[in-house]
């Protein structure tokens, strides 16, 4: 399509919609005065108080084991998922299979927290650890699902043939070609569902129990009291290690493209 | 793409690829609406869990029936609040919508028309936000919009405001809505952007050639095409929007009425697990079509 005149008005002052609310933050972490909106110098400080704060830093601990123990868990299932709602031409039930994987995804997080704790009343699982960890669990399966679907569904299936031509049984066809193939989307999806758990306020206050409190219920009290630099300082944090993860994560699937790109020119050239 | 299906070798690792998530789904995702279903229809009790059980057994279906009420059910048509919560959160969930559309729709469209070498580049920045946390991204409106923050600060140096007005947004409907769309932006355009990143220049060039000014084209070409990117972007951002809670609690006032709120107040404030229960029952049903449409539209895109 032709660009208009406008594009790069419109891309920058929507970037910086985006962007400017969370600069602000960082910049305002390092602020020497408690007020948020008077400049007293640069500083350090609300990181000290912020790592000598213990029940920040327990709730930081809870919600990193939350965050790799259901990430690990859904790219598991969600890796299932996906080759399930693609590679099975049909199943009984596949209708009702596909509607349970993208109806969480727009599902209010009131009616997910609310039903899920109900369930864990009703079966008599006390509440904690492993109640949030089962329902962050289910929430970004779904999300894992469909990122490593779109990938399967651009996927050359030659090579997994070949395997299989060759007598490569089944199960070792999947982990050695298939899933080396996939990885970068699996990868993907497992930031996707661990930063999601990391992030959730709503679903772990529903299921949470006593001694898991999580790092979002932690600075959702602390802001319903107030603003805190301190918020600040554990937030410039996260923001940080986010931005790190992701960025690594595009640049190594990025650098697996390209290598499999080669083997695939090598390969054909052999072929040849 | 062809499906194949079981191949010769096929033993029961085929079925545990569809069985795990299917079982695991079946019982965190369906069981848990059933029994939010059934705790709507009883009362509420003062025990631990504060509800009394209406189904013990599978020999008293008869009592479990003569049990069910639907007093829960009658006490929110009764209390205006609810409904009032209701309406409230759909106006507030379409006009949300309606301003993402106006704000999205131009920076989709001016990524799908950037020079292809940085697009990635576009989409890159446009998913980094929705990566870090909502709860901050929510946070840092606050001292924002605060009546002493930074935007009466920045209004007060460029003399739009005296030097003791301030900035009366934060806790009413407009920091609501400001939050809104800020926190949702990136779920509208992504979707816009993938209609309008496949579209066709050559329709536009056609269209030119023969005299169509630019914005009739728009209207008979350009928006059409982008469609379905519209209603799974609307979709999307409406259906999660109406059950917000984050939003209206941190930025909105206490005439904010929206039914995330009114439901976490019932469960977490009154404590009646039943009401509660009942007011997602409702919420669920209010949004069922919404869904269905979303469904609809994401069986299509595969």
């Amino acid at each position: 399509m032709k660009p208009s005149r406008f594009d790069p008005v419109v891309l920058t002052l929507g970037f910086a919609f985006l962007y400017i609310p969370i600069i602000i933050l960082v910049i305002y972490s390092f602020n020497a005065s408690r007020l948020v909106t008077v400049w007293g110098g640069f500083s350090l400080q609300w990181y000290s108080a912020m790592w000598s704060n213990q029940g920040l830093m327990d709730a930081a601990w809870v919600t990193a084991r939350v965050g790799v123990i259901s990430a690990t868990i859904g790219t598991i299932l969600g890796t299932l998922a996906a080759l399930a709602l693609v590679r099975y031409a049909r199943f009984p039930g596949k209708m009702a299979f596909s509607g349970m994987i993208y109806a969480p995804l727009v599902m209010p997080e009131v009616i997910t927290g609310l039903s899920l704790l109900l369930l864990f009343v009703a079966i008599g699982i006390d509440r904690g650890f492993w109640t949030v960890t089962i329902a962050h669990t289910t929430f970004t399966m779904c999300y894992v699902a469909i990122v490593v679907q779109s990938r399967l569904l651009t996927f050359d299936r030659s090579l997994e043939e070949a395997a299989l031509d060759l007598g490569s049984p089944p199960v070792r066809t999947f982990f050695k070609i298939t899933l080396p193939l996939i990885f970068p989307a699996v990868a993907a999806g497992w930031m996707l569902a661990f930063t999601l758990s990391l992030d959730d306020l709503v679903i772990a206050s529903f299921t949470t129990g006593p001694g898991a409190t999580t790092l979002p219920i932690k600075i959702y009290s602390q802001v319903r009291l107030g603003v805190t630099p301190e918020i600040n300082a554990i937030c410039t944090i996260l923001i940080g290690l986010v931005t790190i993860g992701v960025i690594a994560t595009s640049f190594t699937s990025k650098r697996t493209e390209l290598r499999r790109i080669r083997d695939e020119h090598v390969a054909q050239r052999g072929a040849a | 793409m062809a499906e194949v299906t079981a191949s010769p070798h096929a033993g029961p690792a085929r079925w545990l690829v569809v069985a795990v998530p299917y079982v695991w789904l079946l019982l965190f995702f369906v069981a848990p609406f059933l029994i939010i279903l059934k705790i709507s229809l009883s009362d509420t009790a003062i025990a631990m869990p504060p509800y009394t059980p209406v189904f013990e057994g599978f020999g008293a279906i008869g009592d479990f029936i003569s049990q069910l009420d639907f007093e829960n059910y009658a006490f929110l048509a009764e209390d205006p609040l609810y409904l009032r919560s209701y309406l409230s959160s759909l106006r507030i969930a379409a006009i949300s919508t309606c301003l993402l559309l106006f704000i999205g729709y131009p920076i989709a469209l001016a990524m799908a028309r950037a020079p292809t070498s940085i697009r990635p580049t576009l989409v890159m920045m446009v998913i980094l936000p929705f990566w870090t946390s909502f709860l901050i991204r929510v946070y840092a409106w606050i001292g924002i919009l605060k009546p002493e923050g930074l935007l009466t600060l920045l209004l007060q140096a460029i003399g739009i405001l005296g030097p003791t007005e301030q900035v009366q947004i934060f806790r009413t409907d407009t920091a609501v809505f400001i939050g809104i769309v800020y926190s949702y932006l990136p779920f509208m355009v992504l979707p816009l952007y993938a209609a309008l990143e496949k579209m066709d220049a050559t329709l536009l060039e056609a269209a030119s050639d023969l005299g169509c000014p630019p914005w009739k084209a728009f209207w008979k070409i350009t928006f059409p095409l982008s469609l379905p990117g519209v209603v799974a972007g609307a979709m999307i951002c409406f259906i999660p929007i109406t059950g917000e809670f984050v939003i209206p609690d941190l930025l909105g006032g206490a005439e904010t009425l929206m039914i995330g709120k009114t439901l976490w107040t019932e469960f977490f404030g009154n404590r009646d697990w039943p009401l509660a229960s009942a007011v997602a029952v409702l919420l669920l049903l209010v949004l069922v079509i919404p869904i269905m449409i979303f469904q609809n539209q994401q069986q299509k895109v595969r």
